[in-house]
């Protein structure tokens, strides 16, 4: 190399330049660091956004309050009170009686099915328990909480649209009180629904053009092949594909006639126009009544009477009110009808909004509302604790032995590679163990605590022993050696002295293996702990299910507020979570000593 | 009794005990040591007198520090250590099947380099011993031992008020005489210190040799050490090691002002080490 003078060497150009470079590497490592950090934070934003958004559902719950006369001819017809005979069946009727109490102009049968549908099982279950516990209330009346249907909360917590008040001007002459009714109104007022359905129909024209499109595209598609066939003269080919373009076509020519029509009659709306579900529905509020809009022209509606009119005399004014649900019928699990009955009570004061403890308190059920976590929260709690006393005494024994008494040899060697590779092992294999072993030779009950605590703790074992070793492995030898050269054997040295001081490490390795145990699903899949659970397990040795899984199970059910109580059960479930590292947090403090 | 009273006492007949030659407390023979497939230690013979104190001195890696590991069998910690030919404690051969390493540490107790005081209060380290050893049964027959182990160690008028507190709290010369307490409070026949005051600024390790200067009249001492005035202030004996062989031993005296190996006479004037 050319001799270079020494003081120029840091302070020359190509210097400067290797510099200007190595800042550079710098600070584009520091820049793919913040994004990283900010990627994850996204996604944990998005995360805790959509539970939140979900769980908000969850908080409360609705109750029907009515007055529920305990009738002894429907409860007790023989009147010995023994209340273990009291039929559920006795107490639907009970409670279904009281509902068309409160509806008397909703016809019997069948057609008073949605009506009792807005009521949750749970009401019946629960007028018999109180009444079982206090048959002496038989005959006389009270004020009962009744739990509202999923649908019915959902519905007055706002998720299918509420009934929003659009501008009512003039007079409205109802023509009768009952069936179907027509009203006229003396004003503008119902253009506002015209124009909503006219809006209607142009975004379905809109869409059948784009399938009339679609299908032209298939034409022209077809006939380029036709004519690549001819060109190769296969007869066969150019056959089928005549008979595609025909298809197309006449699919084609159907959707340009359904657009015709409906130009014409989007034309013909001045006259009159037929709502059906696809668009919002319309209510109009008059005479104490309330009538679903089904048709209507520019003067008047016609329509069906959801809750009869006290009187059929006009309407000033004020007294009358037009109102939307801007979301269809068909979008949503609650009828019009419905909604009717729902807003009769909320105006009657007859609702009641109370904190959801249900959902903490109450077992699995596969009734929205009802489904509470308690029994998945008990059954966690249960295989936590099998886990905890398996794992814990025999991965941290495991581990001292290993890593103090052990000789270090090729067989050791061996046994820690193992270990080490059996924390990476897919928990599903556990799961697979446990089915084989554990329930099949070793005949523990299927979807127990103590089968699903066996094999998590066979899962968290190799975590355990892996922190527990490098906790131990952390403790300086001087202190060993302290305790050695006063005469403490090596077993005194190792129990007084290095662990004390190993025990901070350890606990956490341990946490940190039953929270991964905690969230753990698979293994419990496979030895059968995804069992529909109704009754709360007491015992290691009861049938059992676990909070990932119930989670699981949950996130399964299509229902809206299933899908709810599943981001809630979530946060039950991360709040475990958070209160298991806290208590490591706590023993960490409390163990840790500083030498 | 006073405790002060006590100690005068026991000085007094250890005075008398004296004899005028030193009796060899420990002695080794034809030691070999091995790590593994390497040897540190060649063949080494020496006495350790009783009530003195013997000094081992020598470059870094010359295998000072491996003999006095020898002689409480702290390099059975190490696997692949193996130690050949006889070490006695008295009359006991040490490497015998019959003698139990851990009773034998309770014999020949150690001070090592850097002060290493368990995480615990003072009271706590200095009662360890004794309580394994179970040479206290009542709370205040330990109190006692712990007290005057902590007065012979000289560090009893500056930790009295806080006997509860962590011992790790302690500056490094304290717990260098914790350290020694601990290792007296077992009452050892022989104390081994490895570099007592290797990590020590000098007016703790003043104060450590002065303590040395004490405990040799009840106890027999082998200090490992690099500073070779410290070797020439505390010992009475002193054994020169090279590349693991015994190059000389002798009077302190003589080692220091008239050495017969060429090498020793190179050590100690600074040409190498």
């Amino acid at each position: 190399m050319e001799q270079q003078d020494i003081s120029t060497r840091h302070t020359s150009k190509k210097a400067k330049v290797r510099l200007a470079k190595r800042y550079a590497f710098e600070r584009r490592f520091k820049m793919f660091g913040i994004l990283a950090i900010l990627i994850s934070a996204a996604a944990l934003m998005t995360l805790v956004y959509t539970i939140a958004v979900k769980v908000a559902g969850v908080f409360t719950e609705n109750y029907i309050v009515l007055d529920v006369q305990y009738d002894e001819k429907i409860i007790d017809p023989s009147g010995e009170r023994k209340t273990e005979n009291f039929e559920l069946s006795a107490f639907r009727k009970l409670v279904r009686t009281t509902l068309r109490e409160n509806f008397s102009y909703v016809p019997g049968g069948r057609q008073a099915f949605p009506l009792y549908r807005l009521l949750s099982d749970a009401a019946i279950l629960e007028v018999r328990k109180h009444i079982q516990a206090n048959p002496e209330l038989i005959g006389s009346t009270e004020k009962f909480p009744l739990l509202a249907d999923d649908v019915t909360n959902l519905y007055l917590k706002g998720y299918y649209g509420t009934l929003e008040k659009l501008p009512s001007f003039g007079v409205a002459q109802p023509v009768g009180t009952s069936d179907t009714i027509e009203v006229f109104v003396q004003s503008n007022s119902l253009n506002v629904i015209l124009q909503a359905k006219k809006d209607f129909m142009a975004k379905e024209i809109r869409r059948l053009n784009r399938q009339v499109r679609a299908q032209q595209r298939g034409i022209d598609e077809f006939n380029k092949r036709i004519l690549a066939a001819e060109t190769d003269q296969r007869e066969q080919d150019i056959a089928k594909f005549k008979r595609e373009v025909q298809t197309y076509t006449s699919r084609r020519d159907a959707l340009q006639k359904e657009v015709s029509d409906l130009k014409l009659r989007i034309k013909a709306l001045g006259g009159e126009a037929a709502l059906n579900k696809d668009i919002a529905s319309f209510f109009l509020k008059i005479n104490g009544g309330m009538v679903k809009v089904n048709k209507i022209s520019p003067d008047r509606i016609e329509g069906v009477v959801y809750r009869p009119l006290n009187s059929d005399a006009p309407a000033q004014e004020g007294q009358w009110e037009l109102l939307v649900n801007s979301k269809p019928e068909n979008d949503r699990k609650i009828s019009d009808q419905q909604i009717a009955w729902i807003e009769k009570l909320k105006e009657q004061g007859k609702i009641k909004e109370i904190g959801n403890w249900r959902f903490l308190t109450a077992n699995f059920s596969r009734e929205a509302e009802q489904a509470g976590v308690w029994g998945a929260v008990a059954g966690s709690f249960w295989t936590m604790m099998i886990t905890l006393l398996l794992a814990f005494p025999i991965g941290v024994t495991a581990a001292i032995y290993l890593e103090e008494f052990a000789p270090k040899n090729w067989f050791t060697n061996l046994i820690e590679v193992n270990i080490n590779n059996l924390a990476a092992v897919p928990s599903i294999i556990f799961g697979l163990l446990g089915l084989a072993f554990v329930i099949g030779v070793m005949g523990v009950g299927r979807s127990t605590p103590l089968s699903g605590g066996i094999v998590l703790a066979l899962m968290t074992l190799p975590t355990i022993i892996i922190a527990a070793r490098a906790a131990i492995k952390a403790v300086p030898p001087s202190i060993r050696e302290a305790a050695l050269g006063i005469g403490a054997s090596k077993n005194q040295a190792v129990f007084h002295h290095v662990l004390p001081l190993a025990m901070p490490g350890i606990l956490t390795g341990t946490i940190i293996g039953m929270a991964q145990a905690l969230g753990e699903t698979a293994p419990l899949l496979m030895i059968g702990m995804n069992a529909f659970v109704v009754d709360t397990p007491t015992w290691f040795t009861d049938t059992a299910t676990a909070m990932p899984v119930q989670i699981f199970l949950m996130a399964d059910f299509p229902e809206t507020a299933f899908q709810m109580k599943t981001s809630a059960a979530i946060i039950v479930l991360l709040l475990f979570l958070v209160v298991m590292n806290a208590v490591a947090i706590f023993l960490r403090q409390r163990f840790e000593r500083k030498w | 009794m006073d405790p002060e009273l006590t100690e005068l006492a026991e000085r007094a007949q250890n005075e008398q005990n004296r004899p005028n030659g030193h009796i060899a407390k420990m002695t080794a023979r034809k030691v070999d040591v091995f790590y593994g497939d390497k040897q540190a230690l060649f063949a080494v013979d020496l006495d350790v007198s009783d009530r003195s104190v013997t000094s081992l001195i020598g470059p870094s890696g010359c295998g000072k520090s491996t003999f006095l590991r020898c002689l409480n069998r702290m390099n059975d910690v190490i696997d692949i250590c193996r130690v050949d030919g006889t070490i006695k404690l008295q009359e006991d051969n040490i490497y015998e099947k019959t003698i139990d390493p851990v009773q034998l540490r309770a014999r020949v107790g150690m001070v090592f380099q850097k002060p290493n005081p368990f995480p615990k209060s003072i009271f706590e380290n200095v009662a360890y011993g004794p309580k394994i050893h179970g040479m206290a049964t009542s709370k205040s027959e330990l109190e006692d031992v712990v007290e005057n182990s902590l007065i012979k160690a000289g560090l009893f008028n500056e930790v009295k008020d806080r006997l509860y507190e962590p011992g790790t709290g302690l500056s490094g010369g304290q717990q260098q005489r914790l350290c020694i307490a601990r290792a007296i409070a077992v009452s050892p026949e022989v104390i081994l210190m490895d570099e007592p005051c290797s990590a020590l600024d000098p007016i703790a390790t003043a104060k450590i040799e002065e303590l040395i200067d004490e405990l040799k009249e009840n106890f027999c001492i082998v200090i490992v050490t690099h500073s070779m005035q410290q070797a020439a202030r505390v010992s009475q004996k002193t054994a020169f090691f090279h590349l693991g062989k015994l190059v000389e031993e002798g009077e302190t005296n003589q080692i220091f002002t008239n050495p017969v190996d060429q090498r020793t006479q190179d050590y100690i004037t600074g040409r190498f080490g």
